[in-house]
C-alpha cells in the first residue's frame, strides 16, 4: 500500500505558489512562507484568490499531485488534470458495467451509507442515553435499508435513499450538544447555497473529500466522471459522489458534530448574508481542515481486508477494491461500513 | 526512510559558497531544513542512490564533510526538539497556510 501523503491547503489570500526546483514553495508578498519537497504532497488544495505558476501546474501533472481551486468559502471552482493516465481497459469495463449493471454496486454504496448513518445515530445514543425520535429514526433506517436490499431499479434506490437522508437529517439537530447556542440551529440539508452552519461545514467537507476521492479514483486509473448511482453530468465527478456516499456520514458527519460539540467552532465563527447564504469565517475553515487532516492520519481496520491503514487512505483503498470489483477479481464490491 | 543529512563546507575558496548553495538546495529537493546545515529528507530507497550521488558529485572531499544519519521508519520516536523555530513534519502535520 502507498505511503500517506500530506494535503497541502492554501487559504491565506494573495498568496503565490510556485515551483523551485523539486520543490514547492509558497509566497506572499515575495516573502517565502513555505517550502516542501513535492514527494510529500498528495494535493494540493487553493482557496480564494491565490495564484499558482503554470510551471507549478505542469510539475503537478506530471507528479500526480492533485491540484484544486474552491472559492473563498469553499465552493469547487476548478481542477488541474495532467495528461490521461491509467487503464484504458479498466476504463472501458467502468463505461460497460456502469451502462449494463450499475445496480449491484449503487446497492452496495446506498446499503452502506445507510448502515453508517445509522450508526452515527446509534452511536449517539450509546453515548449521551436515549431520546425517543432518535430512536424512531434508527428503527426507520433499518427499514429503509431493507428496502434498499431488494429495490428492483436504480430509480427506486434513489428514491429509497432520498428517504433515508430525510430520515437521518430529520434528527440530525438532536446530535448538536451545544446549549444556549441557537447559532447551531439546524432544519434538515440545505446547499447552494447552506443557510446555516452546519449546513455551510459539512457542504466544505463534503467538496474537500470528493476532491480527495475523485484524486484517489483516477490513481487507480478509473473515470472519476462515470458513476453508478449518479447519472452523468458534464463536468461532475459522479463516480468520486458515489463512493462519498458511504463515507459522508462516518468521516464528515462526525468531524462536524465533534468540532461543534467540543466548541472548536462556535456559531459566531459564521456570517449570513442577505440572501441567507452563510459563510465560515477564516478561522472556522482552518480549524476544520486541520480536523479533517488530523482525523486523516488515524488509524483504523479496514473492514473488509482487515488491514489497519490510515484514514486518509481509505478513499484510496476502495478505489482499489472498486476497480479490482470490475476486473472481475471481486465478485461484489465492498462498501466501507464501519462500526 | 528518513536520513538526517549535515555538511560542512569550507568557506575556504573561490567555489565554496557556490557549493554550499548548492549542497542546500539539494537537500531541499527531498526534505526539509531543521537547522542552518542540517535537513531531514523522507526518501525511498532509489530517491537517497540519486541523492547520494548528487552531493558527492558537489561537495569537495578533501575540504568539506557531509554526514547521514539514517533514523529509519521510526525516525519519530529518535528524534526530539526544544526551543525555537520546530521544524515541519512534512508527511504529518497539517499544512495549512
Amino acid at each position: 500500500m502507498k505511503k500517506l501523503q500530506n494535503s497541502l491547503f492554501i487559504t491565506r489570500q494573495k498568496s503565490y505558489v510556485h515551483k523551485q526546483r523539486e520543490t514547492i514553495v509558497v509566497e506572499q508578498e515575495s516573502e517565502k512562507i513555505l517550502q516542501i519537497p513535492i514527494h510529500a504532497i498528495k494535493s494540493i488544495f487553493c482557496f480564494g484568490n491565490v495564484m499558482v505558476s503554470p510551471f507549478l501546474l505542469g510539475f503537478c501533472a506530471e507528479n500526480g499531485v492533485g491540484l484544486a481551486f474552491f472559492t473563498e468559502y469553499g465552493r469547487f471552482l476548478a481542477r488541474i488534470q495532467g495528461p490521461q493516465s491509467g487503464n484504458v481497459l479498466l476504463r472501458r469495463i467502468q463505461y460497460e458495467k456502469t451502462k449494463s449493471a450499475p445496480l449491484d454496486v449503487a446497492r452496495a454504496i446506498i446499503a452502506a451509507k445507510i448502515v453508517s448513518s445509522r450508526s452515527v445515530l446509534q452511536r449517539h445514543i450509546r453515548n449521551y442515553g436515549s431520546q425517543d425520535d432518535v430512536v424512531k429514526v434508527i428503527g426507520r433506517l433499518k427499514h429503509n435499508l431493507e428496502q434498499a436490499r431488494v429495490d428492483p431499479s436504480l430509480d427506486r434506490l434513489r428514491g429509497t435513499e432520498g428517504v433515508a437522508a430525510a430520515n437521518y437529517f430529520s434528527v440530525f439537530q438532536h446530535l448538536v450538544r451545544v446549549e444556549n447556542d441557537a447559532g447551531f440551529a439546524f432544519n434538515g440539508r440545505n446547499k447552494r447555497p447552506p443557510t446555516d452552519p452546519i449546513n455551510a461545514m459539512l457542504s466544505f467537507l463534503y467538496s474537500v473529500l470528493g476532491n480527495d476521492i475523485s484524486a484517489a479514483l483516477q490513481g487507480v486509473g478509473l473515470d472519476p466522471q462515470v458513476g453508478f448511482l449518479h447519472t452523468d453530468r458534464p463536468g461532475r465527478d459522479s463516480l468520486a459522489m458515489d463512493l462519498l456516499e458511504e463515507l459522508r456520514a462516518w468521516w464528515v458527519d462526525r468531524l462536524v458534530l465533534t468540532q461543534v460539540n467540543r466548541r472548536e467552532i462556535k456559531a459566531r465563527d459564521f456570517s449570513q448574508a442577505v440572501s441567507g447564504a452563510v459563510t465560515m469565517s477564516e478561522a472556522a475553515r482552518k480549524a476544520l481542515l486541520k480536523a479533517y487532516q488530523e482525523k486523516k492520519h488515524e488509524e483504523v481496520e479496514h473492514p473488509y481486508t482487515k488491514e489497519k491503514l490510515p484514514i486518509g487512505l481509505i478513499p484510496h483503498m476502495q478505489a482499489m477494491l472498486l476497480a479490482s470489483h470490475l476486473r472481475g477479481d471481486l465478485e461484489c464490491y465492498p462498501p466501507f461500513v464501519y462500526r | 526512510m528518513m536520513v538526517l543529512i549535515t555538511y560542512d563546507v569550507s568557506t575556504e575558496g573561490n567555489n565554496s559558497q557556490k557549493r554550499l548553495r548548492q549542497i542546500a538546495n539539494a537537500c531541499l529537493d527531498c526534505g526539509v531544513r531543521v537547522q542552518y546545515s542540517v535537513f531531514e529528507c523522507e526518501v525511498t530507497p532509489d530517491r537517497w542512490v540519486q541523492l547520494q550521488a548528487q552531493l558527492f558529485d558537489i561537495y569537495d572531499p578533501s575540504v568539506d564533510s557531509l554526514r547521514f544519519y539514517k533514523l529509519g521508519k521510526n525516525w519519530r520516536d529518535r528524534v526530539e526538539h526544544h526551543g525555537a523555530k520546530p521544524a515541519l513534519d512534512i508527511y504529518q502535520d497539517t499544512l495549512i497556510l
